[in-house]
């Protein structure tokens, strides 16, 4: 019950904050904050893979790569209609707010789709053999975009429309964006810590010993796999319609290990920990930005030492969470 | 089929320069079951090294067979302390601590990035001319197909450089502990192999190769810069698994034949579906031979 | 872990230190007198990351200039301050480091970027918060679509590109080109498409249209294709880190026809890395380097005092950007919003180095371009090509 309110109460604050936010802090801070709702989105949905259930994926951004293309595509070639003719009914807010998450689901669908073509094959694989298969897939991806003339190719995809060219196709609400991330990590966490869930956990202590007591590993991977790639493509798709501009550059292997050092970085298998390194590594390049050249420099330094010093992430396997947040993602609906 | 000799010609020479990669990576791989990601950056300090070497000590005016040697033997030696510090800061104290596969993964790409940016920092962002410090000349000329002294070359410091890392492995005490602790780790320890100097002896190794590796590419295509080693690193790594992780012999086919693959493709496709195309063979073969080309099935325990 | 003592300390004390540099210290600018506020002026770069070399180069061209009209007693009797901030290559960071400079540094003018995708990335932000945005070198045409507060002080693809394929055509009597552009970087592609439309408009025939990603270092592949083909002449539209070998291995196959280029070309490492192999061959820029006017030949000899090599084309646009940023407030009167955008816009005849430059309708540079020729090791005046 304590649970469903808190939930209200933070939904009406996000609400608010997408009202206060722009006047309170300029847009340079809203960008990073954005980023940082992207980034902890990304990182929470490979810890369902990696740190869950234990399968070493780095393609990651393979995944959000077609989240921000597609819906990118959606909105550009049929959302821009869309959206000129729900803002001639209803105001402009409103009609903003509907059609949002029309191409956040496109590029979810597309990207857990895409999750399923390469998890059917990959996922037979292990440990480094699948580590490579997936950073294979992840830039065969990236190519694949970058020989799409229609979505841009080497000059990068303007979310602007040439049907409706005035009509600006962003959407940069903050508390939104946020609440989008919340509710995944809401749906993500409900997945791994619900009674089905220790499935996943699991196929990652010991994947024979589960298949031998009746877990349907392969399913359970696949399934981890597809769920995955759905949020990263709602991440990228959040990415595309905040930045306003895409380029395949964005999503190259590079980004994948940046999201695979959130992850462990966190700790396998904390949430939390996850969301904890994902804010604080996608702020610290802006926060370092005042020494230069010595700033990605710092950067290496501070994920070399943080592994020597704790190996086993921030947060390990723990969940930095009150305890009736834990209730409320174990039991199911309407317990009190 | 003049064009064709050609190209196998080009891929041949250029699939040289990845297995020599590739033989570090495997190596490192086979004892720690680590994957080095660091080993594309040590590459590149291997031809920045060359390159100030050469410069330093004249070669780059006077070129000499004996100018490379001294050019290869100094870049290798420079990596290979490279190689031991790497291990000994970033790697080793996770693996006293058993921290597992992943903890030390995060720093071997921290480490990377550390090298990359070094780099640009300390031998400057901008591309690098690397001397010839062997005169380029035309040796062979059949119809079209042109053989260059300077491939010659490639091809054979590459082999004749694989060929000691196997009579290291294969004839070698430390070759033999290097295979044990390949096999079983703490079976080794147990029989009394100082597992620590065979890690060490191993990055040592790999390092080596790879700065020979730069010092070749050097020599060929003569442009190097800070961030050269990313793309060859991963594309390495990608031909040490074809081959079989953990596999040296494994480890130069599968550079070579990537080599021959990506230049195939190259020539006769688009070199944009070239990367796309090598993670594809890649994948293909996991796929229908996980272990790679030349590994042996892990059967595994219950 | 049982046994394991806590080592957070030094962990945390890390952490605090990455925090502690949160508010940054800009980097400084030249001179600010005291009493005189100096003006804030922006430029975002790639000063790391792949294309590192493009920004640091276009950095220190923006630099010069300013320590020039600073040692001239600033505009309007105030000097100018530049901030610059680094976006490591990447896309995104080039809005944020836009940003940066637009909200927390409230720069009055903005200076960027060198990559057309990162200048696409960044020009919504500036024309948003009404800052003019004077980009270097992008050379996509939808730059300057975005707003008009977006203005560029270089060609655009579809010019340079018909210049390259008039010359071909006209000059080297080429029907049959090749094509050999760099895959990954929209100035490459951009050129060699616009290349390809005129070529084929003139009657020519493209033959081989083959690609290759910036950081190559082999190409044989390509080129061997390149020379089944027997082409007249080949056009490379890339930037100076891969023409260098592009030829030499083109030497090394035999391919003996003109490579063409434009102006990313323009650099000291094409020379150092071609060496002999890219005698002969012609590519168009905005200026030569070996001309007569006094202006060229003190920035040409600045430059070098300064930076012991020849300035590449990156660090004469970016020269010239800032110059016509400071010819533009003096016009205007006034050093930011309104009237100094609409000054910008009003730019005809501005004495660059890098050309005579006027701005047009659509805020982009309309100025002669040239056709050098590497002659003897340097590169040496050819034709001049009026602006269409």
């Amino acid at each position: 019950m304590r649970a469903r309110l808190l939930l209200v109460a933070g939904l009406a604050l996000l609400v608010a904050a997408d009202l206060a936010l722009p006047r309170l802090l300029n847009p340079y801070y809203l960008t990073i904050l954005t980023r940082i709702g992207v980034a902890v989105l990304a990182a929470a949905s490979l810890q369902l893979v990696n740190g869950f259930t234990g399968q070493f994926s780095i393609g990651h951004a393979g995944f959000m790569a077609v989240g921000a293309y597609v819906s990118a595509a959606l909105s550009v070639y049929a959302g821009a209609d869309w959206l000129a003719g729900l803002s001639g009914a209803l105001p402009a807010p409103l009609a903003r707010g509907l059609y949002f998450p029309l191409p956040l689901l496109a590029g979810g669908a597309a990207a857990a789709l895409a999750g399923f073509v390469v998890g059917i094959p990959a996922l037979r694989l292990r440990g480094d053999y699948l580590a490579i298969a997936t950073l294979g897939f992840g830039e065969i991806i990236r190519i694949a975009i970058l020989n799409v003339d229609s979505v841009g190719g080497a000059r990068g995809f303007s979310l602007a429309s040439p049907s409706q060219p005035g009509l600006d196709l962003r959407y940069e609400g903050l508390g939104a964006i946020y609440a989008v991330v919340a509710l995944s990590v809401g749906v993500i966490a409900r997945l791994v810590y619900a009674t089905g869930g220790l499935a996943f956990r699991a196929v990652r202590e010991d994947e024979i010993a589960a298949e031998a007591v009746g877990v349907a590993t392969t399913r359970v991977k696949v399934e981890a796999f597809v769920v995955s790639s759905f949020f990263a493509g709602v991440a990228g798709a959040l990415f595309a319609h905040s930045e306003g501009y895409v380029h395949t550059n964005s999503f190259s292997f590079i980004r994948s290990f940046e999201v695979v050092v959130f992850v462990v970085l966190g700790g396998l298998g904390s949430i939390s920990g996850a969301i904890l390194a994902a804010t604080v590594l996608t702020a610290a390049p802006e926060l370092l930005r005042g020494l230069g050249e010595w700033r990605m420099i710092l950067y290496s330094l501070l994920l070399i030492v943080t592994m020597l010093l704790r190996p086993q992430g921030l947060l390990g396997q723990r969940e930095l969470v009150p305890s009736w947040l834990r209730r409320a993602a174990r039991e199911p609906h309407g317990a009190p | 089929m003049e064009n064709f000799l050609q190209q196998l010609l080009n891929g041949v020479t250029w699939g040289g320069i990845y297995a020599l990669i590739a033989l570090g990576y495997t190596m490192v791989y086979g004892v720690l079951k680590l994957i080095n990601f660091a080993h594309g950056e040590v590459y590149m300090v291997g031809a920045m090294t060359g390159f100030y070497v050469a410069h330093a000590l004249g070669f780059a005016s006077q070129p000499s067979l004996a100018g490379l040697f001294v050019t290869l033997a100094a870049a290798m030696l420079a990596c290979a302390a490279l190689g031991a510090l790497i291990e000994r800061v970033a790697y080793r104290p996770l693996r006293l601590r058993g921290a597992g596969r992943l903890a030390p993964l995060i720093t071997a790409i921290g480490v990377s990035l550390l090298l990359q940016n070094a780099g640009q920092l300390v031998f400057g962002a901008d591309p690098k001319f690397f001397p010839s410090i062997i005169e380029s000349r035309e040796l062979l000329r059949v119809g079209s197909i042109a053989l260059s002294n300077v491939q010659v070359v490639v091809l054979v410091t590459a082999l004749a450089l694989m060929a000691g890392l196997e009579f290291v492995v294969m004839r070698t005490r430390f070759g033999r502990a290097m295979r044990a602790v390949s096999f079983d780790a703490p079976a080794a320890a147990l029989m009394g192999v100082p597992v620590d100097r065979v890690v060490l002896g191993t990055f040592v190794l790999g390092s080596a190769l790879a700065a020979a590796a730069g010092i070749l590419v050097g020599l060929s295509n003569p442009k190097i810069d800070p961030l050269m080693g990313v793309m060859p690193g991963i594309k390495a790594f990608v031909a040490a698994v074809l081959g079989g992780i953990g596999n040296i012999p494994g480890a130069m086919v599968g550079g070579l034949l990537l080599g021959v693959v990506e230049t195939l493709v190259s020539g006769y496709l688009s070199s944009t579906y070239r990367d796309a195309i090598a993670f594809l063979v890649l994948i293909a073969i996991l796929l229908y031979r996980p272990t790679g080309l030349f590994g042996t099935p892990q059967t595994e325990k219950v | 872990m049982r046994g394991q003592p806590r080592r957070r300390a030094p962990w945390l004390a890390l952490l605090a230190l990455v925090l502690a540099c949160g508010p940054d210290t800009g980097a400084g600018g030249s001179g600010a007198e005291a009493g005189k506020e100096p003006i804030k002026v922006g430029h975002f770069a790639s000063l790391t990351g792949d294309t590192a070399t493009f920004g640091q180069s276009t950095d220190r061209g923006i630099r010069m200039a300013i320590e020039e009209i600073n040692a001239r007693g600033g505009v309007l009797g105030r000097p100018l301050e530049l901030i610059s901030e680094d976006d490591r290559s990447i896309t995104e960071e080039a809005r944020s480091a836009a940003q940066k400079l637009l909200q927390r540094d409230q720069v009055v003018a903005l200076l960027g970027e060198v990559a057309s995708s990162r200048s696409l990335a960044a020009a919504p932000e500036a024309q948003r918060a009404k800052v003019p945005m004077i980009s270097p070198a992008s050379t996509n045409p939808k730059v300057t679509e975005v707003g008009n507060y977006v203005f560029r002080t270089c060609f655009i693809d579809p010019f340079q590109g018909a210049v390259m394929a008039r010359f071909a055509q006209g000059e080297l009597g080429a029907k049959r080109v090749a094509i050999l552009f760099d895959f990954k970087q929209d100035y490459s592609v951009g050129l060699a498409e616009f290349f390809r439309n005129t070529f084929k408009e003139l009657g020519g025939e493209i033959v081989a249209d083959e690609r290759y990603t910036s950081g190559d270092i082999e190409f044989r592949a390509q080129l061997t294709t390149i020379r089944a083909a027997n082409p007249d002449a080949v056009f490379v539209p890339g930037y100076y880190t891969e023409v260098g070998l592009i030829a030499k291995q083109a030497r090394e196959l035999g391919l003996d026809v003109p490579l063409l280029g434009g102006d990313g070309w323009d650099s000291a490492k094409t020379l150092e890395i071609g060496g002999a192999a890219v005698e002969g061959y012609y590519f168009s820029n905005h200026y030569a380097a070996d001309s007569d006017s006094p202006k060229v030949r003190a920035f040409v000899d600045g430059y070098r005092k300064q930076h012991g090599e020849v300035p590449d084309a990156m660090a004469a646009l970016g020269y010239d950007a800032a110059g016509i940023l400071a010819d533009a407030m003096e016009r205007a009167g006034r050093v930011e919003g309104e009237p100094l955008r609409a000054a910008l816009a009003a730019t005809r005849d501005y004495d660059g180095v890098t050309g005579r430059i006027s701005i047009d309708e659509a805020r982009n540079a309309r100025k002669d371009a040239v056709v050098l020729k590497i002659e003897g090791g340097k590169f040496r005046f050819y034709r001049s090509v009026p602006a269409s």
